[in-house]
């Protein structure tokens, strides 16, 4: 659906705390064009804990149920079960959730929703850090980036998420950034449209963690898309499909871009550009991403 | 009404099955498991119309409760110990959070080394989690407790998350012949939830952001307020089922011969049982002691102890050990009286990680208070078998 078509209706109010250009926000607004407001909405500590406002207020126009860091998962397994009970199957059970509540203290409650056959969506904003704490590693920084827990560069790469949400078999699972709204909001229709356990994972480049201008959130994904180090796909009944520029990867109909062109405009690389391009380090990220894309090609084959 | 013989899990079980909790979250652990059995034969054999979510961690059974109870649902969850430890982050959520979660405890030692006897101190390490705290002592009053919790929990100016304690083994794995009330009396009994806020698609509020200062103390004092109000609420229920049932075990206390004692053992649990058996011997041989076993840790009983100090000096008796101080009853005990008493109040330490303590051994402690032989805070029987 063109963005032109999507519901006028705004569900994130105006007035809300995020910094300019944050990838939260602009995320959820397209998010909830598709679901819609029988949604209930769980939230971990995070970003959007912080980005919803002060009680009394909310930025949010449906309802919200806060929920300790690691817990998002479960408490959302509770309130699919209490909806249920209520006959209430129509309502629709999102937790949103940055990669630390996702990647590191919440994996945990999260597989264990999925084992169970939970009938929601988990959808992981991932802006590759903690935000909300001051911008620390998680388990999804990258290789190389600065983070205040990783002066000198994260010395390990990120966690596969999406071979470990795979190997889970649920139903849906799929790969977006905030940077391609029409593939988010067909994502999340997908998602929405099926019973069981659904993942969406969100690149969600974030300004001062990336340390960029905040004009550049939309670009940021872009590239991110077009050198291959964010792969967009969809994993359905057992399948991989690629979508927009990633499937032209996949298919080979267009080059991946090299790693750098995303490196370089990032603020947290800085280390691998100077005082000397670090040779060594740039090699590793680049053969990260191609070996990737190889283990994908394996798949197929 | 009629009676079944059956361990104190099973009673739980029952219990949980005829308050018909519309959402069940819990997970296995020594001497709580059978709880969980119960309940799954329950689903099994179409006798449980809630959802039971068989969740992978006690943290996210409190969690799934949480989540359940915002959106308007009966909630009930069991656990014990090292379980109930894991819960403690989502124990203070659900008490913030208002929500009317029954949780039955069955005391057990914290490890390590592991340990899967009676103990009370996984619960008493609860205790400033907001949630309000019973102890039973007889597997009737575990079933009228946990029907009488939810009756509690719900009230519109409770509203807090109650747990029900009691010793592992000594009472979950003993039977005992219970009487049971038909299911439409529970139903009469405990009322329709009605939740004072939920998570409503119609009515979007955002719940658990961000709070200032100068807001927060003002949740705190609600949540305190809450539980002076169950204060007085307790009696009440209590009485109220005696009325309707004929069983009582007393209601923020226990008295038990206490008339004209000069000295008043309290003690909690199974050993307030055990203390009863004491008591008769003691009174045989023509010793002024009474009983007053606490129900009711939080909220704590206060002025019911500053009564029984104005009859008598006290005796309290721990199964718990707050490490760098003392038992958290004789400490509690203590603070209840200060300003208000100047009864003597003796301690002891007894039957941590279910040691054996028998009538014989809580005659022996009296004893040595009334026989003026006390020497200052001890921990009975320390090396013995
Ligand atoms: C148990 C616990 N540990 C630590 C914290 C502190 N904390 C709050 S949010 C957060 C990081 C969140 O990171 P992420 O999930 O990536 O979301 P983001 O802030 O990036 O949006 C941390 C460490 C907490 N709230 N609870
Ligand atoms: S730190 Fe990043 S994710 Fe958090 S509010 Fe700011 S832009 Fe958004």
């Amino acid at each position: 659906m063109a963005i032109k078509d999507m519901s006028l209706e705004e569900i994130v109010l105006s007035g809300n705390a995020a910094c300019p250009g944050c990838p939260s926000t602009m995320g959820l607004r397209i998010v909830f064009k598709a679901l819609g407001k029988k949604t209930i909405l769980v939230i971990p500590a995070c970003c959007t804990s912080v980005i919803e406002s002060l009680y009394p207020y909310t930025s949010f126009d449906v309802p919200v149920l806060n929920i300790a860091f690691e817990a998002a998962a479960a408490a959302a397994s509770g309130v699919v079960s209490a909806l249920r009970m209520q006959g209430r199957e129509d309502i629709n059970v999102v937790v949103w959730a940055g990669d630390g509540g996702t990647y590191d203290i919440g994996i945990q409650a999260m597989s264990g929703a999925f084992e169970r056959n939970t009938n929601f969506l988990y959808i992981c904003y991932n802006n590759q850090i903690y935000s909300n704490t001051g911008i620390q590693r998680s388990g999804a920084t990258p290789y190389a980036a600065w983070t205040t827990t990783t002066v000198g560069g994260k010395r390990e790469f990120s966690k596969d998420m999406g071979a470990i949400v795979r190997a889970h078999n649920i139903p849906y699972a799929a790969t977006a950034t905030v940077s391609y709204p029409e593939d988010l909001f067909r994502k999340v229709m997908k998602a929405k449209s099926i019973k069981g356990p659904k993942y969406i994972e969100i690149l969600a480049p974030c300004p001062p963690g990336w340390r960029f201008s905040m004009d550049k959130t939309v670009e940021m994904g872009k590239l991110a898309v077009e050198t291959g180090i964010w792969p967009l796909y969809e994993y359905e009944n057992d399948k991989m499909a690629f979508n927009g520029k990633s499937k032209l990867i996949f298919e080979g109909k267009i080059e991946r871009k090299p790693v750098e062109e995303w490196l370089k405009l990032q603020g947290r690389f800085s280390n691998l550009f100077k005082p000397q391009r670090d040779e060594e380090r740039l090699r590793r990220i680049q053969e990260y991403v191609d070996h990737m894309w190889e283990r994908f090609k394996q798949c197929r084959d | 009404m009629r009676v079944i013989i059956d361990t104190g899990n099973y009673i739980s079980a029952k219990a949980a099955q005829m308050a018909k909790p519309d959402v069940v979250a819990a997970y296995p652990i020594t001497p709580q498991t059978t709880i969980v059995e119960g309940i799954a034969k329950y689903v099994e054999d179409g006798e449980f119309s809630g959802e039971y979510i068989c969740v992978e961690s006690e943290h996210s059974a409190m969690s799934a409760c949480i989540g359940a109870s915002a959106a308007g649902a009966r909630t009930f969850t069991a656990t014990s110990a090292h379980g109930l430890l894991l819960m403690h982050e989502m124990l203070h959520w659900a008490a913030l959070a208002r929500l009317p979660i029954v949780m039955v405890n069955v005391n057990r030692a914290i490890g390590p080394g592991w340990s899967i006897w009676a103990d009370e101190n996984d619960s008493v390490a609860q205790r400033d989690t907001g949630w309000l705290q019973f102890y039973c002592s007889s597997n009737q009053e575990i079933f009228d407790t946990i029907i009488q919790a939810y009756r509690l929990a719900e009230h519109k100016d409770v509203q807090l998350p109650v747990m029900v304690s009691y010793d592992g083994f000594i009472l979950s794995h003993t039977s005992m012949p219970v009487q049971i009330p038909e299911q439409n009396e529970i139903d009469d009994f405990i009322l329709k939830r009605v939740p004072q806020w939920k998570l409503d698609v119609d009515n979007p509020v955002t719940h658990g952001n961000i709070i200032m200062p100068k807001d927060y103390p003002s949740i705190r004092r609600a949540m305190q307020d809450a539980q002076e109000k169950a204060l007085e609420l307790i009696p009440e229920i209590t009485e109220e089922w005696r009325k309707r049932f004929g069983t009582y075990h007393g209601d923020l206390v226990e008295c038990y011969r206490c008339d004209d004692a000069e000295f008043i053992l309290i003690a909690v649990g199974a050993l307030g049982a055990e203390s009863k058996v004491a008591i008769d011997e003691l009174r045989e041989k023509g010793r002024r002691v009474g009983l007053a076993r606490l129900r009711v840790f939080r909220p704590f009983p206060k002025q019911a102890v500053v009564e029984l100090a104005k009859k008598a000096d006290l005796i309290v008796l721990d199964r718990n050990i707050s490490v760098g101080m003392e038992g958290a009853f004789f400490s509690e005990v203590k603070a209840a009286l200060y300003g208000s008493s100047d009864a003597k109040v003796y301690g002891y330490i007894a039957g941590l990680g279910g040691k054996d303590v028998t009538y014989k051994d809580i005659e022996a402690m009296c004893e040595k208070v009334m026989d003026g032989k006390y020497k200052g805070y001890e921990w009975y029987d320390l090396e013995g078998e």
